[in-house]
């Protein structure tokens, strides 16, 4: 289990005369929990957008799965197999639950617009086939009982979930969180905790954004540090929590 | 003969055009936040298209029916291409641009079509061949013809299996999350390029029907025909709700009933002083008392909702 899933290199990105990102560098094993922590503003949520096409990385590059895959638009990079929640949950708020997580299924079906059109056998079978499929999503993360309730009404805990489910139903191979736990209380982030370790059970890779420590050093194998857009730490939790450059850059450097 | 119920069978035939014409403008605002004003010439382009083929066949044996049918058969395809490569060419080079720049591309799409079919059918209007026997029937007082009866059924159906394609399909799925979030769309997979040609197909095909219908039931069609209409259809949509499917044609069965019913009372009620003629300014007095009084029309979602 310690193959290479996604490996990153000197990636930068710029927004105007800020560097958001510099070369920052690191890889994740198939299989493992890895943490992205830092200060706010350290660009986390950048690289979240690089790794899944929404923005293109001015340097560098990243391979995922032997592929290189910088440059590519965000539906090519989700049938490749990344997926991501969102910091400010982004739900299709008009729509169910369960409309949420089929609209995840898309990128894993073939029907095309004839099929929808002429209501082909083959297309009303994977229209089934996918109902089906995310409702035991649903019951994965578990809000089964929500499925036909709009999005934007469902309590904040179940929003972030279902965005977990959504995420899942295009079978990611790795599976991008940012900040999960945000605004959770404590019991709603001890079942989160429990989700994410089923997940790794279940053999997804997870890359992991969060601000509450206690959540990451129970989870994660690995943790990388960004601070100001570039990394200056790497290695298990306990070891990082201890290095003196990401106690000043929490901190800040007077303090140091 | 009751001129109530006269008039709301009228309006009820001329509504359910405005209601297909004004599908296409409220899928293609829900899709990409666009007014795509040159929608009506497309509408025009279909009846034009499908006039010149019905006015070719008419001489031949073929039964009237299967001529119109053969007269639709061209003008959608046409249109659909027509709506595709509008996108292509025009809209999408501007997908990050302000708001105002794709507005006004739409505006000289929209002269563009009308002087291309101004070359290619001169400014003499193409009279539709008298090959339909004037069926009519007497409903409770109320003349309703056979064309009348088809324009309704055609519109009714159209909007059924389009609200179906829209809530029953995954196609239709991918288009809801398109509109309410493209990036998050994308992220999920959805090639969302191909969505929105989708619905400008599907929009132009529509239309081309209706600009069918529409040449039928005034037995006409020229190259300036899309302006009035297009404008119309469009203040359905917004009476509607812009971008809400039903709104649409709730909007333009209303606004119909009202054009018709004015148009039939305006005489008596202003001692003739104002004639039928003046109906047309009523869908723009609907359009000004909705932006006045309801501007997110009557199905439409509070401007504030809009992400």
């Amino acid at each position: 289990m310690s193959e290479v899933l996604l490996r990153c290199a000197n990636l930068d990105k710029r927004f105007g005369g800020v560097l958001a990102l510099a070369e920052v560098g690191f890889s994740i094993k198939r299989g493992e929990i890895y943490g992205l922590i830092g200060p706010n503003g350290a660009g986390k949520t950048t690289l979240f957008d690089v790794l899944t096409g929404i923005y293109a990385s001015e340097g560098g590059g990243f391979r995922f799965a032997g592929e290189a895959l910088a440059g590519l638009r965000p539906d090519e990079i989700a049938a490749r197999g990344i997926a991501r929640t969102f910091q400010n949950i982004r739900l299709f708020g008009n729509l169910s639950a369960l409309d949420n997580v089929m609209i995840g299924r898309h990128v894993r079906t073939r029907a095309g617009v004839f099929g929808a059109i002429l209501r082909t056998r083959a297309t009303l079978a994977e229209e089934a086939a996918i109902e089906k499929r995310a409702l035991e999503l649903l019951g994965y993360v578990g809000i089964a009982a929500r499925a036909n309730d709009v999005a934007r009404e469902l309590p904040y805990g179940d929003q972030r979930r279902l965005e977990i489910a959504r995420a899942l139903a295009t079978e990611p191979k790795l599976l991008a969180l940012d900040e999960p736990a945000a605004g959770m209380n404590a019991t709603e982030t001890q079942e989160l905790k429990k989700l994410l370790e089923r997940l790794r059970a279940d053999g997804i890779t997870i890359l992991l954004i969060e601000h509450d420590v206690k959540l990451v050093m129970g989870l994660c194998d690995r943790v990388l540090v960004l601070d100001y857009g570039r990394n200056i730490a790497e290695g298990p939790p306990r070891e990082v929590q201890r290095d003196p450059r990401v106690i000043e850059a929490y901190l800040g450097g007077a303090a140091a | 003969m009751d001129i109530f119920l006269q008039q709301i069978v009228n309006g009820l035939t001329l509504g359910s055009v405005y209601a297909v014409v004004a599908l296409g403008y409220t899928m293609v605002y829900g899709i990409i936040q666009l007014i795509n004003f040159a929608h009506g010439e497309v509408v025009m382009i279909g009846a034009m298209v499908a006039f010149s083929v019905i006015t070719a066949l008419a001489g031949t044996a073929l039964p009237p029916v299967l001529i119109v049918f053969a007269g639709i058969l061209a003008a959608v395809p046409v249109c659909m291409l027509l709506g595709y490569a509008m996108e292509r060419i025009a809209y999408r080079p501007l997908r990050g641009a302000p708001r105002l720049a794709p507005l006004i591309t739409a505006i000289g799409i929209s002269i563009i079509l009308q002087h291309v079919a101004l070359l290619i059918w001169s400014r003499n209007p193409l009279a539709f061949p008298q090959i339909i026997p004037l069926a009519s029937f007497d409903v409770g007082g109320a003349i309703i013809t056979g064309a009348q009866i088809a324009i309704i059924l055609t519109s009714v159906l159209m909007m059924g299996g389009l609200t179906l394609m829209v809530y029953r399909t995954k196609l239709g799925i991918a288009m809801r999350a398109t509109s309410q979030n493209p990036q998050v769309a994308g992220l999920m997979g959805i090639d969302i390029d191909r969505i929105i040609a989708f619905t400008f197909i599907v929009g132009a095909a529509l239309g081309a029907v209706a600009g069918v219908m529409v040449g039928t039931y005034y037995g006409i069609a020229h190259y300036s025909m899309g302006s009035l209409l297009g404008l119309k259809a469009f203040s359905a949509a917004v009476l509607g709700g812009i971008g809400n499917l039903a709104g649409a044609m709730l909007g333009g069965i209303l606004l119909g009933i009202v054009e018709a019913l004015a148009a039939g009372y305006i005489g008596d009620l202003t001692n003739n002083v104002f004639g039928s003629n003046y109906q047309d300014v009523f869908a723009f007095l609907v359009l000004i008392a909705v932006l006045v009084f309801r501007p997110s029309g009557l199905l439409g979602e509070r401007v504030g909702d809009r992400a």
